[in-house]
Order: C-alpha cells, then structure tokens, then sequence
C-alpha cells in the first residue's frame, strides 16, 4: 500500500515539467562541477606540490562534486516537496487518500518515499558519474558509498521536514519558503556557533552530520541523527493530517 | 448480525460548540438507494465525510456492513466508494493513470485493474476519453471520472456527494440510470438538492435541516404526502362551499379566486366522476378537473421551515423498518 501511493506520487512528479528541469538543471550542474572538477585535479596536482600533500582523484573530484550536491538539494527538495500535501489540499484531493483503505502513517510514509525516491535518482547518477573515474584510474569505491549513504540520508532529511511544512499550509508556495527557512537555518546552524563548536545547538546542523560522510566515514552516530529528523518529522505530519480529521 | 451496509448510531458533530450535526441515526439495507435532502448549510456533507471515515465524528459511531469505521477503519472504508462534492480529481493524470492509481489504492488485485478499469468506464461512458488529461475535459467528464473512482472497486456501499451537479440533462439521465443499477445490488447514497430527482432514483429519503433529521422514510410516503388527495376545479358557474360538500366523498372544499375551487376527499374515494356528473347535471359549466400537487419543493419547505413540533406526526416509519 506504501509502495502504491510512493507510486502515484512518482507518476505526479514526471507528469508535471518541474520535476524534469529540475532533474535535468541540477545533473547539468553536477555535470559541470565533475568535469572541472578532473580538470582542476590535473592543473592541482601535477603542479609543485609535494607527493605527500597529494590526495586521490576520488576524494579531490568527490569532495568537489558531492560538496556542491548538499547545497544544491537545499534549493530542489523545497521546490519538490512543497507540493505533496498542500497541494492535495488546495485542489481538496485529500479526500481521495483518506477514504481510501490505507492508513494515514501509509500516505505520509508512501509520499515520502515517492520524493525520495524520485531524489535518490540523482544521487545514484552521481555515483555512477564518479564511479567512471574508474576507467583511467583507480578510485576508492568506499569513498563514494560513504558520500552517497550520507547524501542519501541529507535529502531523506530535507524531504520530511518538506513534508511537514506542505502539510501545514494549503499554499504550495509558502510551504517552500519555509522549508527554504528552516534547512537553511539548520544547514548553518554550526557556523552561528563557529566560536563555541562544542555547543548543543551546533550538533544539531544537518551540514556537521553530512561532514563526517563526506570524509569517507559512514557513523552510526550520524545515522542515528539523519533517522531520528526523518521519524521526527514523519510523525509530525501524520498528527497534522490526523488533526484535520479530528477538527475538520 | 444483520444485514445493515450502513449503520449511523447517533452521529454527533460539533463545530467550535455549534452542532453541525446532532443524533443523526439512520441504517439502510442492500439494495436500497437512500436520498439525502436538504438546504445549503444543513450538513449533508458533514454527514457524509463521517460515514466515510473523512471526518471523526465527536458522538456516535459509523458500521459499515458490520465493521466500525473507528475501530478498524481501513476494512470500512475498503467497502466504501465516495465521491465528495468537490472531485478528488489529479488533474495532471490521464483518466486511465488516474483510474489505475484509484483501483490500486483500493485494494483491487494486481490482475484485475485492467477490466476494473475498463469496466468503470463503459459504465460511465468514459470509453473514447481514455488518454485524455482529466485537466482538458469538460465538466460533465470530470464528474463521470469522479464516479468512475467512487464504484471501480465494486464497493458495497457507494456514497456520491451531489453527483449530478454540472451536468447537461442526457449525462444526468444516464447518471442516474447508473444509479439505479448499482443500487439494485449494492447501497447508493446520494445527497442532492435537485427534489424531482430524489423521485426518480430513490427508495427512502432523509431531510436534514440545521444538523437534525426532520424526515426519514421511503419515498412512497412523501409521495403520498405530495400528492393527496385533492383536486383541483375550474368552473364557469362555481357551486357554493356547501353544495360541493354534498357530492359523495368530498370531505373539505375550499373556493379560490378565479372560479377555481379545491376540495379535498376522503382517501378510499374517487369522487372526480360524482364531480363531472354534478357539474353537468347543474350547469357549473365544468372547464377543468385535475389532481392538485404540492410540489415537491413546498413538502420540502413546510418539511425543514416548520417548527419541529408541527412535523411530529409525519416522521414516521424509519427507513430500518
């Protein structure tokens, strides 16, 4: 049942040109990114610098690439997910879904599942065009796995908490500025503590968990993080719709 | 067990302390088509989105064939078919994608949406739109593709929210045969405000005003109620009051203006012929004798604008009877 409404939501997502550009748009740029990438690496390192100071082509290119990857998705996922459950809303398609026999933890986690897999399409592109550095060099396949797990579990992230604000509002528009808002805030939360990185409050940003994937080390710490936002965020929603059917 | 599909057991709904619904019980059987009347505001809908499991009710419960909506509500609502007032339509979809998604999500086997789909379609007459985008097509389209969802199932219970609203008169006609049909092995809910088509389609009706059922019984009754037993007389030469009383079976006359008069007669009598042959034998000068309806709509009126007290009598007979 989760499986049929992920379904409806991917059959939405490509019948509508948005989630084209945006598919098409953001592997141009990532495109870009991994061919300047290769360039920069051979203007870098067959330079003067000292073989101890070199670093693989895999973590060089990578970094570059999936660094750029986490910042972009803060500008996809809002304008992808703030129509999942707003827009229901507005054109009063709800009705359909709850009258349906599925429960309301089924549409919610069926959505969810429906963006993220229309997302993790991008991260598996990703990986595959790194992974083709592999015809002329010899690149650490762990590097890439860890990078793809933890960019994984960022849009996961960014796509429940989207869900939460689409289903707050009935204006598709207002649910991604605030989903803008809130990753952004969350995204940069460590550097507002930049002078006292042991704070509380900076171990919550999104950027500081990704950090660790992007090195190369997958950390069940930060697995344990990115899953309990995602549950958080999940749960959320699912009072929010329980709560139009209590008060109507 | 009974044989109830639906059973409404003192629907409560409460808006910020104001009741939208109050003590709404009702039960209705297999086979019957229920009509569910009255004015705008009156809380049709919210009626209807309880019975669907859209809404929680504050009081009372909802069984479908036996299961409560509350304590296991997706075995209920896999028995239900609802098309809500406003259609639940992507309009991004083509009709085939989205009846595809409708049958899927409720819970028709992997085999067979294909014939439930195409089964939906011949029935509403969806045929020849099949790759259209539910977005380019007309009105009367999208409602067909509305009800399309709420039967593709083959649901017990199927409850339409305004069906006909936004059609041309051939599509309504068709609906309504479409009705019929599935009322005849299944139970059909339908609200509307259109009164000559809760006639046409239904077994019992229910009225509704300010959240209170004033009115649950079959249709025969408000027909009954309708129609009477009046006639209605022109003459050129009127009688008086009490020459008229003097024909048999004439209980009650009434003289209107302009040479018309109403009487009314008791319920085993036909006293139209004793009337015709006074008339002739007298010189009344006799130019028209016809059957006078209360039309529906005033049954109506008198129904949801009288007080409650004067209504008594005439809530009879539960549709559960």
């Amino acid at each position: 049942m989760i499986i049929n409404v992920a379904r409806k939501e991917l059959k939405s997502m490509f019948a509508s040109p948005m989630g084209w550009v945006i598919l098409s748009l953001l592997m141009f740029a990532f495109g870009t990114y991994y061919l300047n990438g290769v360039n920069d690496y051979f203007a870098v390192m067959s330079g003067a610098m000292r073989p101890a100071e070199r670093t693989g082509v895999t973590q060089f290119v990578g970094q570059n690439v999936y660094g750029f990857a986490s910042f972009m998705v803060l500008f996809a996922v809002p304008l992808l997910s703030m129509r999942l459950i707003s827009e229901e809303r507005r054109s009063q398609t709800l009705p359909f879904l709850f009258s349906a026999p599925i429960s309301l933890t089924e549409i919610v986690l069926g959505k969810f599942l429906g963006l993220v897999a229309f997302l993790s399409i991008l991260v598996v592109f990703i990986g595959a065009m790194l992974s083709t550095l592999n015809i002329w060099a010899d690149i650490d396949f762990g590097f890439i796995v860890a990078n793809t797990i933890g960019l994984l579990l960022m849009v996961a992230s960014f796509s429940a908490l989207g869900l939460y604000f689409s289903s707050m509002t009935q204006q598709p528009v207002v649910a991604a500025i605030l989903t803008f808002i809130a990753l952004f805030a969350l995204m940069f939360l460590d550097r507002f503590f930049a002078g006292d990185p042991s704070n509380t409050l900076a171990s919550l940003s999104l950027t500081r968990h990704f950090q660790s994937f992007s090195g190369g080390l997958i950390d069940t710490a930060d697995i344990a993080y990115f899953g309990l936002f995602i549950a958080t965020f999940l749960t959320l929603t699912v009072r929010r719709l329980d709560a139009d059917r209590l008060r109507g | 067990m009974n044989n109830f599909t639906v059973e409404a057991i003192d629907l409560t709904r409460l808006y910020g302390g104001r009741e939208a619904v109050s003590n709404v019980s009702f039960t209705l059987s297999k086979g019957q088509v229920l009509g569910f009347l009255g004015p705008n505001g009156a809380g049709k809908s919210t009626t209807m989105k309880m019975l669907t499991g859209n809404l929680a009710p504050s009081n009372g419960s909802v069984k479908i064939c036996g299961i409560d909506m509350i304590e296991s509500p997706k075995e209920a609502k896999a028995l239900i078919g609802y098309l809500p007032e406003m259609r639940p339509l992507y309009k991004e979809l083509t009709v085939d994608e989205y009846l595809t998604i409708a049958a899927r999500l409720h819970r028709v086997s992997a085999g067979q949406i294909k014939k439930a789909v195409e089964v939906a379609k011949e029935r509403c007459g969806l045929g020849h739109m099949s790759k259209r985008l539910i977005e380019n097509l007309s009105n009367g389209y999208q409602q067909r593709v509305g009800i399309a969802q709420a039967i593709i199932h083959n649901p017990m219970v199927v409850i339409l929210d305004e069906p006909t609203v936004g059609l041309d008169p051939i599509q309504i006609r068709d609906i309504r045969a479409l009705i019929r049909e599935v009322g005849r092995e299944r139970s059909v809910i339908i609200s509307t405000h259109i009164l000559p088509e809760v006639e046409m389609v239904c077994d019992h009706v229910q009225i509704i005003d300010k959240g209170k059922l004033v009115f649950n019984g079959s249709i025969e009754v408000l027909k009954k109620q309708r129609i009477g037993n009046k006639l209605l007389i022109g003459m050129h030469n009127p009688p008086t009051v009490d020459e008229m009383l003097k024909v048999a079976g004439v209980v009650e006359a009434e003289s209107l203006p302009g040479n018309l008069m109403r009487i009314r007669f008791a319920d085993d009598a036909a006293p139209a012929e004793a009337i015709v042959q006074a008339a002739v034998n007298k010189g009344w000068g006799l130019h028209q004798i016809a059957p006078d309806q209360t039309s529906l709509e005033d049954v109506f009126v008198q129904l949801t604008y009288q007080e409650q007290a004067d209504q008594a009598p005439f809530v009879s007979e539960s549709v559960a009877a």
